[in-house]
């Protein structure tokens, strides 16, 4: 089992060698200063996911690692590779898939269009029949516009459309957002499936029962800094504080 | 009144001309439009290049009109894109006016240049030997030449709309046109994207140009003649469409031919009547999005 020591959060679950390191990350939105000095790292094979409060800083954070945040100082390293100077088209490339808040569906293009978008970068992606498997709906619709799809089948998209491109790092920022319990729930056997295939997950959430349902670690995010962090095993005597982190 | 078809089907034929112009031109313009967020004033510049440019194949190098349809549009069609990355790139993202500026300042000095060396009047293109003389339709007489300009204009623009429409190339132009940020997150080049679309729009203008060469002359004001109907023509179609600026293109000098006819002293307005009744009913145009 995992190993767990309050004293370094940050090394509990510990599965695999460390692929995603970020050290002091600040970042702005034009004037305004969002993240005041992001920590913390991921493992191969692990899912994290970083809690926080509206307006805390894990979008930011996200976006920032997937170099679409305009002003971004700090360290971002990826698999050996210092990324926090990168453009995102050379980010994308070395392996990393983002799925954003707002799903980011295309309208202009139908939903078969929007599922073979991301261009592949390297072998291994999910083939389209997996990805049907995964999320039977989207075969029903493959000539539908792609945003008149229901918000389950938006999200599955967004979700679908990432495994294809062979990145093995997924961001998913609030997948479960806006969505029926049914669907959520069929998102959280999908993010299980991707871990079990060896998928290395970074998840924004605010809905924290289901994060508990797929994270290994987490990581608590205010004020644009981590305050805290914690294996998923250590849940139970956080709970408290927890609490009083979120507010809820 | 009795209609004399010879003279309405000469008007219509006119008009099915200058409709191939507008489209390729209009169409050039929406391409641009959605990818870059520019109102490309330099159009009707390029598209005078591209005219000068078959000129100068013909006269410098001894290239004839053939090869020019494909040689003319690729050497302005990469003139655009050393404007787009030299200056059209720094005001992405900016407002609308910095763009409408900038490539308007850029048609004044092209056209300045132009007008310096060659004047204001025409100098002669022939039309290739093989689209030479006419054909007796029984109602009309019709040009081989112009026949071929529209025929092939048409097939430029749907080939245009089957490539943004229909493949893969287009569904990530498409894409972009939306959510450059997040089409780019996802490991696509968009600048280089953008280049080549601003290219695109400016090989269209450069075509319609070579196109035109032998029936209007080549000018160096050429295209501020015909820029500015096209300009009503795309208010008219609205900006955002690629069938729609076909369509429209089209379909207004068809109107305009029809009103030579039936009115003529209302041919050189009736776009721009045509214009403001839609500005008023419809200001996004008749196929726009609402900007």
């Amino acid at each position: 089992m995992v190993e767990v020591t309050m004293a370094d959060p940050v090394n509990t679950a510990a599965s695999g060698k460390t692929v995603l390191t970020v050290e002091n990350l600040q970042a702005w939105y034009g004037e305004s200063h969002i993240l005041h000095g992001i920590d913390f790292n991921v493992k191969a094979g692990e899912v994290v996911t970083l809690l926080g409060r509206n307006g805390a800083g894990k979008t930011t954070t996200l976006k920032s690692v997937m170099g679409i945040i305009g002003k971004r100082t700090g360290s971002i390293n990826f698999e050996g590779q210092e990324i926090s100077k990168a453009q995102s088209d050379k980010i994308a490339k070395l392996g990393i898939a983002f799925c954003p808040e707002e799903r980011g569906i295309f309208a202009s293009l139908d939903v078969r269009e929007n599922l073979m978008l991301p261009p592949t970068i390297r072998p291994g992606g999910l083939s389209l029949d997996a990805i049907f498997e995964l999320f039977p709906n989207l075969k029903e619709r493959l000539n539908s516009q792609g945003t008149k799809l229901s918000g389950g089948e938006q999200q599955m998209l967004a979700i679908g459309r990432i495994l294809r491109t062979g990145a093995r790092f997924l961001m998913l920022d609030e997948p479960t957002e806006g969505l029926a319990p049914v669907i959520i729930q069929q998102i959280g056997h999908t993010i299980a499936r991707l871990k079990s295939e060896g998928f290395t997950i970074l998840l924004v959430e605010q809905n924290f029962r289901f994060a508990a349902t797929v994270a290994d670690r987490y990581y608590i995010v205010e004020h644009g800094k981590i305050i805290d962090g914690f294996a998923n095993a250590e849940l139970p005597q956080n709970m408290e504080k927890l609490h009083t982190y979120l507010g809820v | 009144m009795s209609i004399n078809l010879q003279a309405l089907f000469a008007q219509l034929l006119v008009g099915l001309i200058n409709g191939s112009f507008y489209a390729l031109l209009s169409l050039g313009l929406a391409v641009i439009f959605g990818m870059l967020n520019i109102i490309n004033f330099a159009h009707g510049a390029l598209y005078m290049m591209g005219a000068f440019a078959a000129y100068f194949l013909l006269n410098v190098l001894n290239i004839g009109y053939w090869p020019a349809l494909i040689v003319a549009p690729l050497a302005v069609g990469i003139f655009g894109m050393i404007l787009e990355r030299t200056m059209l790139k720094w005001i992405s993202g900016l407002d609308h006016l910095y763009g409408l500026l900038l490539t308007f300042g850029m048609a004044l000095i092209i056209q300045g240049v132009f007008q310096n060396y060659f004047g204001s009047s025409g100098l002669p293109y022939a039309i290739p030997d093989l689209l030479k003389g006419g054909m007796n339709l029984g109602f009309m007489f019709l040009p081989i030449y112009r026949g071929w300009v529209v025929i092939f204009s048409l097939i430029v623009c749907i080939l245009t709309w089957y490539l943004i429409e229909r493949t893969r190339l287009g569904a990530n132009l498409r894409a972009a046109t939306e959510n450059p940020t997040l089409v780019r997150a996802f490991g696509i080049n968009v600048p280089r994207m953008i280049t080549l679309t601003y290219g695109l729009g400016v090989g269209l203008a450069a075509l319609a140009g070579v196109l035109s060469a032998p029936i209007n002359q080549v000018r160096p004001l050429m295209g501020a003649d015909l820029i500015i109907v096209v300009f009503a023509v795309v208010v008219i179609g609205g900006m955002g469409s690629i069938m729609g600026s076909i369509i429209t293109g089209f379909a207004l000098g068809i109107v305009e031919g029809l009103t030579k006819y039936f009115y003529p002293e209302a041919s050189n307005t009736v776009v721009f009547v045509l214009m403001v009744l839609v500005l008023l009913i419809k200001p996004s145009g008749l196929t726009g999005r609402a900007a």
